[in-house]
């Protein structure tokens, strides 16, 4: 008998719902629903369960079913002063999850990969699997957890998560200038985020307020940095580079580069650079254990191209 | 020892094996001899029993490759290792593998400070790259007690942590790419340095493998910035449970600080006689805490743990007033392990994780454990992570000690799982403590695991009979021809 095998008859009917049969799919808010392509018609769209199960704000971990809206979460979190790395646009915890997108605000918040702490996932033959383990550190067995984040739900469908979260910093500013991006990178010392369109450089800066009152002053030393209400409207398609192509991106069209990080929201795809065939194998390979049928989000695939939405 | 080895390998003479190993990497470069081979067969734990076959040292990923595809011509098994620094024996060679020691391929090969990520090899120690990379003012977070003498491929290998982990996370946090010797002998990359590499997150499956899906040969690490505030306060308690419960009232606070390290009485004065950092000899328990970032951001993260300390009854609260005070404080910490040989000739040095509420009980049970057991036993633990290091001391050549020793052991983490917690925090399985898996695993659960390993490996002929226990590797029914008795010590 596992420790921490889920008792919860919320999974087991959802377990029962996925069965172990036919094509299936978890649809969520479908705010990024056509990552990795189009479900052959055939499927059939099963709902994650929701619900915060247990949030302990002196352990900084929450275990949350798949189906709850980040915002929902994060409400829930914020009543205590905390948060999680998971982005809000909408959507639910297990979509994220699935699509493995980190928030804008990736430098502060921490990468979405890293804040999964357990996963329980229907498996393609209807079982419930845990992965990982409710601890903020843990190195039992195979790193499973890091796998099924970003897998789109095509190596099983997930239930339940812990995660890691994150307390929320006193203040938070984002402020605007006509600075190049990278000086603007190399003048402040911990920016929660940093954007640039081409011509000007927004960032979001963190902390207590004598800190984030220092780095603005460090920022008005370089140029004539304003405080502003957000950062500016990222365009549909995101795209994926380095930190240092990201900072040299330039384009006719609107684009929004993240500095620092690597990831260019823009109105047009690129061809994205595919693994090596050796790599290639071993994700067949791993398809084919974990779906030897081919039932889970069929259709979809992590090699497609960048979509908007 | 030539007549063993043509058994293990399918009929292949051993001479053969050599002759292939040494085409590759010359003769200066395969060690065959006993003396190289009882070395190889230990790594730090207190398991024995391992049996290495050559002993090859590469210098280049394609030495590796070509190693890899002698093992699969040879039908051999291949166990990678590092500094042999792993507490659960995780490099401990079963069944005459070919044993590649990356040890020579030691170079920082590549700094680029615009993706903030160095390349490295295998064989870079870790302590070795933050020393390379301070005057640049960045630093490689996970630091193990071992990092003067650890490699950074052991690191990956382990999924390894340290002291610093509590707020920067554990090595697969900062491991952004690697290039991989899979077991079939193909070169792949896995993970990328950009922002969202496309497809599975096979890097974050490989980190903490422990050899068993490939042997990485170049690493890019993920390079930190030296924050610009540091401070490093050391509490005295008058319980180890008040300095335990003072660690959940810090996170509890909002409070995430760099590290937040307890230590019990016995091992504080250990230390204290081994190295002289300053500890006080009369408290139950010290709290090593450190908090960095923005300046102002750092000093109010300080002055609340003061505050909180002196709520759970601190005795004595110091600020570190240099950086000699500040490094001073950190060497009593790092070497506590070494200073255990004042007191007994053996110890065994368990790794396990539970929630912070629970770390007071743990701790409680983990003394009336070894109370029970007639041993001592010190704590000196990775509090902020809840990651417990009970250390059991004992005398090996005292007959039935090691039995006394496994057992209070074994009841040590079956009460961190009873907590809530985890086998392990920063060790990883190896063959120490393969046995628990299904108590924290169902079935269904370990052969998914499984499933995994296969994806990478599916003859199993890389660091066979790790991990996963028994009828759930692959490795049992396939490379791994003879498990050798009495690796229990």
């Amino acid at each position: 008998m596992s420790v921490h095998q889920s008792t919860d008859p919320l999974l087991h009917e959802f377990a029962a719902e996925v069965g172990h049969t036919d094509a299936v799919a978890v649809v969520g808010n479908k705010t990024r629903w056509r990552v990795g392509g189009s479900l052959r018609p055939e499927t059939r769209l099963v709902r994650a369960p929701i619900g915060v199960v247990e949030f302990v704000a002196s352990e900084m971990i929450v275990r949350v079913r798949a189906g709850t809206e980040v915002a929902e979460l994060h409400q829930e979190l914020a009543n205590a002063g905390q948060r999680t790395a998971l982005p809000e646009r909408g959507g639910t915890v297990g979509g994220a999850l699935a699509v493995g997108e980190n928030a804008f605000e990736s430098l502060g918040r921490g990468l979405l990969r890293d804040c999964a702490l357990q996963l329980r996932y229907v498996s393609a033959g209807g079982e419930t699997i845990t992965v990982g383990a409710p601890v903020v550190k843990n190195v039992t067995g195979y790193n499973a957890t890091k796998l099924m984040v970003g897998s789109l739900g095509t190596l099983g469908l997930f239930a339940e998560v812990v995660l890691r979260t994150n307390p929320i910093p006193p203040v938070s500013r984002w402020f605007r200038g006509a600075a190049d991006p990278t000086q603007t990178r190399d003048a402040v010392l911990q920016p929660s985020c940093l954007l640039w369109d081409g011509t000007h450089s927004w960032v979001l800066l963190e902390g207590i307020e004598a800190d984030v009152d220092a780095e603005a002053e460090a920022l008005g030393r370089l140029a004539g940095f304003d405080s502003v209400a957000g950062p500016p409207a990222l365009p549909p398609i995101r795209l994926s580079m380095t930190a240092a192509q990201a900072a040299t991106f330039n384009s006719s069209d609107p684009f929004v580069a993240s500095i620092g990080v690597g990831t260019v929201w823009a109105s047009s795809a690129i061809t994205p650079v595919l693994p090596d065939h050796a790599t290639l194998e071993i994700s067949a390979r791993l398809k084919a254990e974990f779906d030897p049928l081919g039932r889970l989000n069929p259709g979809r695939s992590l090699t497609a191209q960048p979509g908007a939405s | 020892m030539t007549k063993l080895w043509g058994r293990l390998h399918r009929g292949w003479p051993a001479n053969a094996l050599e002759q292939a190993l040494t085409e590759i990497v010359g003769p200066d470069r395969v060690h065959t001899d006993d003396a190289h081979r009882s070395l190889m067969s230990h790594d730090a734990s207190v398991f024995r029993g391992g049996v290495s076959g050559p002993i090859c040292f590469p210098t280049t990923t394609e030495e590796v490759q070509a190693i890899s595809r002698v093992a699969v011509a040879h039908g051999c098994a291949i166990v990678p290792r590092g500094a042999g620094t792993g507490l659960a024996g995780g490099a401990i060679p079963l069944g005459a593998p070919i044993v590649v020691s990356l040890t020579k391929m030691n170079s920082i090969l590549e700094i680029d400070l615009i993706n903030r990520v160095a390349w490295v090899e295998p064989g870079v120690l870790n302590l070795d790259l933050s020393n390379h990379l301070r005057p640049l003012g960045y630093h490689f977070a996970p630091d193990p007690s071992s990092q003067q003498v650890c490699t950074l491929g052991g690191n990956v290998a382990n999924n390894s942590g340290g002291p610093h982990c509590l707020a920067y996370g554990v090595t697969d946090a900062h491991i952004v790419a690697l290039d991989v010797v899979l077991p079939d002998g193909q070169v792949t990359r896995l993970g990328g340095l950009d922002a969202e590499p496309t497809g599975y997150d096979l890097r974050g499956a490989f980190v903490g493998s422990e050899g068993t899906l490939g042997i990485a040969t170049r690493i890019a690490v993920r390079l930190t910035k030296n924050r610009p505030a540091v401070h490093t306060l050391l509490l005295s308690f008058p319980s180890v449970r008040a300095a335990a419960e003072t660690v959940s009232a810090v996170v509890a606070a909002g409070v995430v600080p760099a590290a937040l390290e307890v230590m019990d009485q016995r091992i504080t004065v250990a230390v204290e006689n081994f190295v002289g950092a300053g500890y006080p000899r009369d408290a139950a328990a010290v709290l090593l805490a450190e908090v960095e970032g923005l300046p102002a951001g750092a000093a109010h993260e300080a002055s609340l743990i003061e505050s909180i300390g002196r709520a759970h009854g601190a005795t004595e609260i110091r600020r570190a007033a240099s950086e000699a005070e500040r490094a001073l404080l950190w060497k009593g910490r790092k070497t506590a392990f070494g200073a255990i040989a004042q007191i007994a000739p053996d110890y065994y040095l368990h790794d396990c994780v539970v929630p912070r509420s629970a770390l007071a009980d743990v701790l409680d049970q983990t003394y009336e454990i070894a109370e029970r057991h007639d041993l001592i036993v010190m704590n000196v633990f990775h509090a902020g992570d809840g990651n417990l290091h009970p250390l059991l001391l004992f005398d090996a050549r005292e007959p039935g000690t090691l039995e006394r020793v496994h057992a209070a052991g074994s009841e040590i983490l079956r009460a961190c799982l009873a907590a809530g917690g985890t086998l392990s925090g920063e060790h990883g399985i190896g063959v120490e403590k393969q046995q628990f898996m299904n108590e924290m695993f169902t079935d269904a659960d370990l052969d998914h695991q499984e499933r995994l390993r296969r994806a990478f490996d599916p003859t199993c002929r890389a660091n066979p009979g790790k991990v996963l226990p028994t009828g759930h590797s692959c490795a049992d029914i396939q490379a791994l021809q003879q498990v050798p008795s009495g690796i229990w010590g």
